[in-house]
């Protein structure tokens, strides 16, 4: 059956289809949708299959190797920096091994559609020392699934699949089939306890593999070498495929790689028949340094590091056209009347109000300083609010407010969002409330997970017990409405507090209005269908 | 033969809704279709795009070259403009000439007309006005889809029509057909 379907959905499908028996995730866009096509197909409701969404990648992977351990197949997906969450897990997984098949799937943001950085995962699958596959487009994102789990079972260890913005967000039709069946419960009997002694033993078995690794590559499907005479060379991984297609149809002599480790002979063979050898790779040039390191400094390699493609940002048909000597044809000279048009927050939104609040307080106190965090709340850094110093990751803006208070930063003010708050907030928060750090704390729960689209926010309705439970004086933990007309008070809350030589902590509550309209529309659709 | 479109407008405008029709009528057609979306942030209220690809022949880029572009659809007439590079030069623009501004420094509305008004092959429309005047005023992307209808080629109005009822199958007889008065509006 052929169905349009995009990477993401490609990649659900494919691992249902594969016999999966639980996806673990965090939202994260471009990888998102992979979870929300499981959590709405009728098949994975039939089977019971768990895809409930986690509150972060670490406890997303951890769970995972839990399902793979009893003998189940299991998914994790998450955008790239969320490899770096779960690495510690994720790396550790490798020693351990796995049952049950277990596939890790990371969504790459070359560009930075949506992303503070464009790490490339395939890093991390080296560094774990295990199989990566690289799907070239939608179809191969479906077949690759059940090839994924089959080699992470034949190996006993997890494998990594590596995808791209473009890819996970772009549609094609799929050639589907049969769904098989999931694993039966058999706990391993081995001992996954990575002490010391256990551990050299496990790593050991892990670097005796490398070779069961490179031939399942060598011989993979997925890679294969589309020979023709010509001078150039080209080595085109993942997506970079189809960008070399575009551009010299069937004429390249071209080597496609969508499983790693790289076949390090098909290699040789193709350097030896060329003069030089382009590499087209999107995302860091990992195998273009790896193949100047297999040919040595004397063989010509090209790409992002030779200048031959951009150092930085996805590739195009435009930068792999020029690249292989067939550039873009001339199109229309750029407009003269246009303007940027970034992203805002929406009309309504109750994170307005909280900016609403909280630039009255910047006016008054020149010299405090907002950390932010992940999350629509983000855009407080554009105008009309500029209110924000700085966002790096899920959870810094308490613990850098507070490393910014302990050296006598005053005011001191995080704004995270209520997902990003149990995502990784929470942890530092407590660091705080351990020393009685001054600094103020303004959680914005909008009751979701707001950017990537409306997803369950893990600590609903715990908010305040939460806070509590960590310590939290209660007279310094307030709940307010942002609502234009509550600004007034929340800026007099917050001035209060900035005042007090401790933690406190502000939750101005109210529904995503994104959410809060999905949900009355929900609501009038219930009330209209008959009983 | 190939046909590749940029779609465009502002976050919330429905251009999405345009590429799933048109994705429905060339999947019926049996013509091969990749569609690159932007999703994340760039829902709220900044710019969006969408490459559609259809072609009898394989596709493998999912995004269209500079210079390659047969047909831009934008829901906004400056975000037409945005993507003048990808334009063919004999590339026909389908807009909608009412700006939307959401930014404080939005071009000089007249400028540019001016600059939209001389390019080649440009068709345009307050689809907004002709939504309200077919009855259904937040149709105004199934007019917009009307006005490009006859510049697909690769797909015919007829199939697109097809592919309105498909798609809006599930929202009833009445949202259906306010749609296809929406797409009608423009060729009336």
């Amino acid at each position: 059956m052929k169905q349009l379907l995009l990477g993401d959905e490609a990649v659900a499908l494919g691992a249902l289809h594969a016999g999966l028996s639980g996806v673990y995730a965090y939202p994260g866009t471009p990888s998102t949708e992979i979870t929300e096509f499981i959590q709405h197909s009728p098949l994975a409701k039939e089977r019971r299959i768990h895809s409930r969404w986690c509150t972060n990648e670490k406890t997303a992977m951890e769970a995972a190797l839990g399902m793979s351990y009893a003998g189940k197949r299991a998914l994790v997906c998450m955008k790239h920096v969320g490899m770096n969450v779960c690495a510690d897990a994720f790396v550790n997984s490798a020693i351990t091994g796995v049952n049950g098949g277990l596939v890790v799937l990371a969504a790459d943001d070359p560009s930075m559609h949506s992303s503070q950085n464009e790490q490339d995962s395939r890093f991390y699958g080296k560094f774990a020392l295990i199989p990566i596959f690289e799907p070239s487009n939608q179809q191969e994102a479906y077949d690759m699934m059940a090839q994924a789990f089959d080699l992470s079972e034949a190996l006993k260890e997890p494998v990594l699949l590596r995808i791209v913005t473009r890819l996970a967000h772009s549609r094609a039709a799929v050639e589907t089939g049969e769904a098989r069946p999931e694993n039966a419960m058999t706990p391993s009997t081995d001992q996954w306890v990575l002490l010391p002694g256990i551990a050299r033993r496990k790593y050991a078995a892990l670097l005796e593999k490398q070779p069961l690794m490179e031939q399942a590559a060598a011989t993979s499907a997925f890679n294969r070498w589309e020979r023709n005479d010509a001078r150039l060379g080209i080595i085109a991984c993942g997506i970079g495929y189809n960008y070399v297609k575009e551009a010299l149809g069937d004429t390249g002599n071209l080597l496609k790689i969508s499983q790693y480790p790289l076949p390090a002979a098909d290699i040789r063979r193709l350097a030896a028949e060329s003069e030089a050898i382009l590499v087209v790779e999107d995302g860091q040039p990992v195998v273009e340094q790896d193949i100047k390191a297999l040919l040595g400094a004397d063989y010509p390699v090209k790409g992002r590091l030779s200048g031959d493609l951009p150092r930085t940002g996805e590739l195009t048909p435009d930068t792999v056209g020029a690249a292989v000597g067939r550039p873009s044809a001339a199109g229309h000279a750029a407009a003269h009347h246009l303007a940027g048009r970034p992203p805002q927050l929406c009309q309504g939104c109750g994170h307005r109000d909280v900016y609403g609040a909280l630039v009255r307080i910047i006016d008054e106190y020149p010299e405090a300083r907002v950390f932010g965090d992940i999350g629509c709340y983000t855009l407080g850094a554009l105008p009309p609010f500029k209110a924000l110093a700085s966002c790096v990751d899920m959870g810094a803006s308490i613990t850098m407010a507070k490393g910014a208070a302990d050296a006598g930063l005053r005011p001191s003010i995080a704004v995270i969002g209520d997902s990003t708050f149990t995502h990784s907030g929470m942890t530092g928060l407590l660091d705080a409330i351990n020393e009685n750090t001054p600094i103020t704390v303004i959680i914005s729960d909008n009751l979701t997970t707001g950017m990537t689209g409306g997803q369950d926010s893990a600590g609903l309705n715990k908010y305040e017990a939460i806070c509590l439970g960590l310590g939290m004086d209660p007279a310094h933990l307030h709940v307010v409405t942002p609502l234009p007309k509550n600004i007034p008070d929340i800026a007099r809350i917050i001035r209060d507090e900035i005042a007090y030589e401790g933690v406190s902590v502000i939750i101005p509550r109210r529904e995503c209005i994104q959410t809060a309209a999905r949900h009355a529309r929900a609501a009038k659709k219930t009330q209209e269908e008959p009983a | 033969m190939k046909k590749d479109i940029i779609l465009c407008g502002v976050g919330g405008q429905g251009i999405l809704s345009i590429a799933t029709i048109i994705g429905e009528a060339a999947t019926k057609a049996g013509l091969q279709l990749k569609q690159a979306e932007v999703h994340g942030m760039s829902q709220r209220g900044g710019d969006v795009q969408s490459n559609l690809r259809l072609s009898h022949d394989p596709i493998y880029s999912d995004l269209i070259p500079l210079g390659g572009c047969d047909l831009i659809i934008s829901m906004e007439p400056m975000e037409a403009l945005r993507y003048l590079p990808y334009l063919s030069r004999e590339g026909v623009i389908v807009t909608s000439n009412r700006p939307f501004i959401n930014i404080p420094d939005y071009p000089d509305t007249e400028a540019l007309a001016a600059e939209l008004n001389a390019l080649p092959h440009v068709v345009q429309l307050d689809i907004e006005q002709a939504a309200r005047e077919a009855g259904n005023p937040r149709g105004a992307n199934m007019v917009l889809l009307g006005m490009a209808a006859k510049y697909l080629e690769i797909v015919s109005p007829e199939q697109l029509r097809t592919a309105i009822a498909t798609v809006f199958a599930r929202k009833g007889e009445a949202v259906t057909a306010a749609n296809l008065r929406a797409f009608d509006a423009a060729n009336r």
